[in-house]
């Protein structure tokens, strides 16, 4: 129930729409189960063979229901998917708000693909949450109470078979359906991420299996995960199935037993004949309220493992957070510092203990070492992505920690081998670092990193899509486009993270060339593996391997 | 496109027995609604007359039998009807696995594997409405209006005359909004998809968002994103459902209309009065089995648009044929006579008349400026991709005839971005060749210049990696790639510019297990720095997918 309470909140469903939501939903149950009621009655009426006269008016109800009905049941299904639309927006917009501080290092311990799972298709499962959960119970309960009451009116020992038959039908069997659903629901939704993330993995990886002939190992993995989700599957089957038929019998039941008490109480009189058959159509129609109920119940339990894997992921808190009263930001020009810095991520050893390194404005300095020295933790640090565990980061002589974390990446333009490139236009990947940019200006920066005449021969130029991670270019373009977006954020510290991988020498010496020229008067850092860049530079650090 | 896609249907006949049991039980359940308005009519009708309980007593205790003969009756029709469905679902979805790990390795139709991920996983589900629902819902649809039809022709002409005139609206109107729904279910599976691929690429690449304190503005577009879905979509639904409350006010007129018209029939003593109730309790059943088709095709035209995407992914091109007995590199030359090759989206050769040869033994670098074609022509060798005309022939034999698993056999690739399966390391370097021992990838790694940072690792050899494993440099990432190539000793050995992201010691140490590798084997290497292709005993420059110029070393 908390969670519930707790995925509503996240979706923000505002009391007025909802409550016409299900005022709405409410009417067109009810119409459609007066009109059956009505016609009954009607029936019975004419059987007395009164003059026709007599009829008229439950003549012209039983018509006015006829479209009143279809009428509400349009407008209720327009007001509650909107309703979960906007919903399932909140959610989506929350939840992102939540994830968005924890990246990159408390990420990492999901599953790539498990994680998409969730954002994704979790968040859209819990669309269900009011339009086949919360939506239909609420309506089932004015309606039912409604109907209770009019054959109360009637003949109180059939309404108390009916309330037990509506309660028996509309909760008992729903929540048994539900329970023994949830046990599934929970482990299907984990067998789907699981599925997915195993899939999304061998999509990715599908050329190099083929070419090491692992394709077939890799096609039963894919399948034995696929076949736990079928197994899955087909239990839930079962239980699916138990519920609707359980519920057919109970309808089918309380309507012998209201049959049988309306037939009995017309016979010691105490029922106008005319009444037995309407009672008798009152009871079987009334379950049109509560039938949607049982499929309610299961899609609740598969939305609420959603859910849970959703609320999962917004619990999580940043390890890293803004100090409440931060210093202004510091001035260019900057200096940028690591002062005895020990890092290290989650449980592991070190990544480099007691570290130095000095950047005055305007220097230029390279950072090499052997693969795995610590060089990529180094711009963690900087970026204040990680906080050291020993020793002190600063700008301009302030430790980043009293730091707004907003200054402190405003501070460095970043090149890297891991940054992404974003499946969409050149164009908007280099607006990433200056949104307002004219095309001049990212023609410049295209330019600065000699892409502009590839660019410049593209027909559709800046609006050229690149493909996913930037797919649809070459290595060596990549590297490319994401150094001109670093040109272009304006930053004083440039963070070159190995920008020549990929492109051949002479490239990688030219590239050098005008990056070093185009940054201007702005620090450079540069983390390299290769000599080109080296002789630009005012100072060498060199990591020591771990 | 149709909800349901022949090809679809044709993978159902695998579960045929099961859809047939389904149908049956479905029509039986619907028969016993049947029997059930009988019995209420007549009890009804008996008690108006004045009959007491016990009289009726037998009519009732009929009707419990008949309420659970019903009742099992639809328990069975949904187990079966469920299952039906995965089974199909669960082929579909191996047949997509299939066509991208054995029939187009490599991602040449611009297909998102993320979204093929998420389709083929959740998206798929859909198709259960479809075989749980909609086929069952068919057989309904055909056998009950008839079935009532018939027995209210046979009390009343009349009143079946009402429902004869009603009932046409019901599949009239559900052909009109079909066709329009059909378009839209594509547009809106499309729109979801495109939806999925932008939250998947921001997830990715959150830190450098972050890095450009782009994050939080990220929100406000995922807000826009969502909010323009929910916009076009329920422009979509609006008139959906508006076909939905038409059939619904054809049925609820009908019932009506039938209510009234008998009503007054019964009052002037034309009908008798368990008659007219059977044919009231018995109206609703006239249009709900295809109120229920048309609701039915509604929630199967969304696994309809993503069956047929998954469909077109799994039959997207034939397995490859060639079954000829593969021809070693170590004996016999490679050679490209004339290729050419395009990706099928686009206008532009990759590869213009490509013309040489590599001869056994020979290391030849494929050097050259990004974007020239030199890993398409990897692509080529491996089998990739197909010619799209010219041969590529090893000694006299027609690559394209050769058995393509035996081909591979002979091969060792490492391409420009590896990828670490999620496991262990040594089960990483283990690609080359799942039998070896600890020693043997020890030595590979050794070979590949890796071995010392992996002793280094928290757990060694056996450290976790891949997607949520342990995080590891493209360094590192490009020196597992190369061990597994030294693990499987083959006699061909396509390297995708291996030295491009090591260090200086490391990439003396690569170069020299290159140096170690040529000897004795053939190695095709695309390369972007001098001194590595300098080392080779061939150079050829390409330019625009073309061999501009060779140098011998």
């Amino acid at each position: 129930m908390t969670t519930i309470r707790r995925l509503v909140a996240l979706a923000g469903l505002p009391h007025g729409r909802t409550g016409l939501a299900v005022g709405l939903g409410a009417l067109a149950v009810g119409f459609g189960i007066a009109l059956i009621t009505v016609a009954g009655y009607l029936i019975s009426r004419a059987a007395e063979h009164p003059p026709i006269l007599a009829l008229t008016t439950t003549i012209v109800v039983v018509r006015f229901l006829a479209l009143a009905r279809p009428l509400a049941r349009y407008l209720e299904r327009l007001a509650s998917h909107d309703l979960a639309f906007r919903g399932l927006g909140r959610v989506r917009a929350n939840v992102y708000e939540r994830i968005e501080p924890l990246a990159p290092g408390e990420l990492d311990a999901y599953r790539r693909g498990d994680l998409v799972n969730r954002f994704v298709a979790d968040v859209d499962a819990l669309e269900g949450i009011y339009l086949r959960g919360l939506g239909p119970l609420l309506v089932a309960l004015v309606v039912s109470f409604a109907c209770v009451v009019v054959a109360g009116v009637v003949l109180p020992a059939a309404a108390l078979v009916l309330a037990v038959g509506l309660g028996i039908g509309g909760i008992a069997v729903p929540v048994l359906a539900a329970r023994m659903s949830r046990l599934v629901g929970r482990s299907q939704a984990s067998a789907r991420g699981e599925l997915a993330a195993e899939l999304a993995e061998i999509l990715r990886g599908a050329p190099e299996l083929a070419a090491f002939g692992r394709e077939d190992d890799a096609f039963a993995r894919v399948a034995a995960a696929d076949g736990e989700l079928c197994r899955l599957g087909r239990r839930d089957a079962f239980v699916a199935g138990l519920a609707e038929s359980t519920f057919v019998l109970v309808v089918g039941l309380t309507l012998v037993g209201v049959l049988a008490l309306a037939v009995a109480a017309h016979d010691t009189g105490t029922l106008d004949r005319v009444l037995v058959a309407t009672l008798a159509l009152l009871a079987v129609s009334s379950f049109d309220g509560v039938a949607p109920l049982p499929a309610a119940a299961r899609e609740l339990s598969s939305t609420l493992a959603s859910g849970r894997r959703v609320l999962e992921l917004s619990d999580r808190a940043p390890a890293i957070a803004d100090d409440p009263r931060p210093e202004p930001a510091p001035q260019p020009p900057v200096a940028v510092a690591l002062e005895g810095v020990t890092a290290r991520y989650a449980d592991e050893a070190p990544v480099f203990e007691d570290l130095d390194l000095r950047l005055e404005p305007g220097d230029r300095v390279a950072l090499v070492g052997p693969s795995g020295a610590g060089k990529t933790t180094v711009t963690s640090l900087l970026l204040r992505f990680l906080d050291p565990e020993r020793g002190r980061v600063t700008i301009g002589g302030r430790d980043v920690r009293d730091l707004r974390q907003e200054d402190v990446r405003r501070t460095f333009a970043l090149a890297g081998q891991e940054a992404h490139v974003f499946a969409s236009s050149i164009r908007e990947n280099l607006r990433l670092a200056r949104p307002g940019a004219t095309d001049e200006e990212l023609f410049d920066a295209l330019r600065r990193a000699r892409l502009r005449d590839w660019v410049g021969s593209l027909p559709d130029g800046l609006d050229t899509f690149v493909g996913e991670d930037g797919s649809a270019l070459s290595g060596g373009q990549r590297q490319r486009l994401v150094v001109a977006r670093a040109l272009l954020a304006d930053a004083p510290v440039l963070l070159l993270d190995e920008p020549t991988a990929h492109l051949d020498s002479d490239t990688a010496e030219a590239l050098m060339a005008d990056v070093f020229d185009a940054a201007g008067d702005r620090t450079i850092l540069l983390i390299t593996h290769r000599p080109e860049g080296l002789d630009l530079v005012d100072d060498v650090v060199a990591l020591p391997q771990r | 496109m149709r909800v349901l896609d022949p090809r679809l249907l044709r993978r159902a006949r695998a579960v045929r027995a099961l859809l047939i049991v389904d149908a049956a039980l479905a029509v039986v359940a619907a028969l016993l609604v049947l029997a059930q308005a009988f019995l209420l009519a007549r009890i009804a009708a008996r008690s108006f007359g004045g009959s007491s309980l016990d009289d009726v007593t037998p009519a009732l205790v009929l009707l419990v039998a008949v309420v659970s003969a019903r009742a099992f009756a639809t328990w069975g029709f949904e187990v079966a009807g469920r299952r039906a469905a995965a089974d199909v679902i669960s082929e579909l979805r191996l047949d997509v696995v299939d066509a991208r790990l054995r029939r187009r390795p490599a991602a040449l139709d611009g297909v998102q594997s993320a979204e093929v991920a998420t389709a083929a996983v959740s998206g798929v589900e859909a198709l259960e409405a479809t075989f749980a629902r909609y086929v069952p819902q068919v057989a309904l649809a055909a056998i009950v209006p008839v079935a009532v039809l018939v027995i209210v022709a046979w009390i009343d002409l009349l009143a079946a005359g009402v429902m004869l005139i009603t009932l046409p609206l019901v599949p009239v109107f559900m052909w009109l909004v079909g066709r329009y729904t059909e378009r839209r279910a594509r547009e809106r599976w499309q729109a979801l998809a495109v939806l999925a691929n932008h939250f998947h690429d921001v997830v990715r690449g959150l830190p450098t968002l972050r890095a450009f304190n782009r994050g939080p503005a990220q929100a406000e577009r995922i807000a826009e994103v969502s909010e323009e879905y929910r916009r076009t979509t329920m422009g979509t639904l609006r008139i959906a459902f508006l076909s939905g409350a038409i059939l619904e006010l054809a049925a609820t007129l009908g019932i009506a209309l039938v209510a009234v018209v008998v009503g007054v029939r019964l009052a002037e003593g034309d009908i008798g009065f368990e008659s007219s109730l059977t044919v009231l309790v018995l109206a609703p059943e006239l249009y709900l089995p295809l109120r229920n088709l048309a609701a039915q095709w509604h929630a199967s035209a969304d696994g309809g648009a993503v069956a047929e995407r998954m469909l077109d992914l799994a039959d997207a091109s034939p397995a490859e044929h060639g079954s000829a007995p593969a021809p070693s590199p170590a004996l016999e030359p490679i050679r490209f006579e004339r290729v050419s090759f395009r990706y099928p989206a686009r206008d532009v050769d990759v590869a213009r008349e490509v013309d040489f040869e590599v001869r056994p033994g020979e290391t030849v670098a494929l050097v050259g400026p990004s974007g020239g074609g030199k890993t398409t022509l990897l692509s080529l060798v491996l089998r990739f991709v197909e010619p799209s005309s010219g041969r590529i022939l090893v000694g006299d034999h027609d690559l394209a005839a050769v058995d393509q698993a035996a081909w591979r056999r002979f091969v060792a690739y490492v391409p420009q971005q590896p990828t670490l399966f999620r496991g262990a390391v040594a089960d990483n370097v283990r690609l080359g060749d799942p039998g070896a021992t600890d020693e043997a990838v020890a030595a590979a790694a050794g070979l590949a210049g890796a071995h010392e940072f992996v002793s280094a690792l928290p757990d060694g050899y056996q450290t976790v990696v891949g997607d949520g494993g342990r995080a590891v440099s493209t360094g590192e990432r490009r020196r597992i790639a190369l061990a597994r190539a030294f693990l499987r000793d083959a006699p061909l050995v396509l390297l995708d510019e291996p030295t491009a992201d090591l260090d200086p010691e490391s990439a003396a140490l690569v170069a020299e297990a290159v140096e170690r590798l040529r000897v004795g084997r053939t190695v095709v290497l695309v390369a972007h720095r001098a001194e590595l292709a300098a080392r080779a005993d061939r150079i050829l420059r390409i330019d625009g997918g073309r061999v501009v110029e060779e140098v011998v070393a």
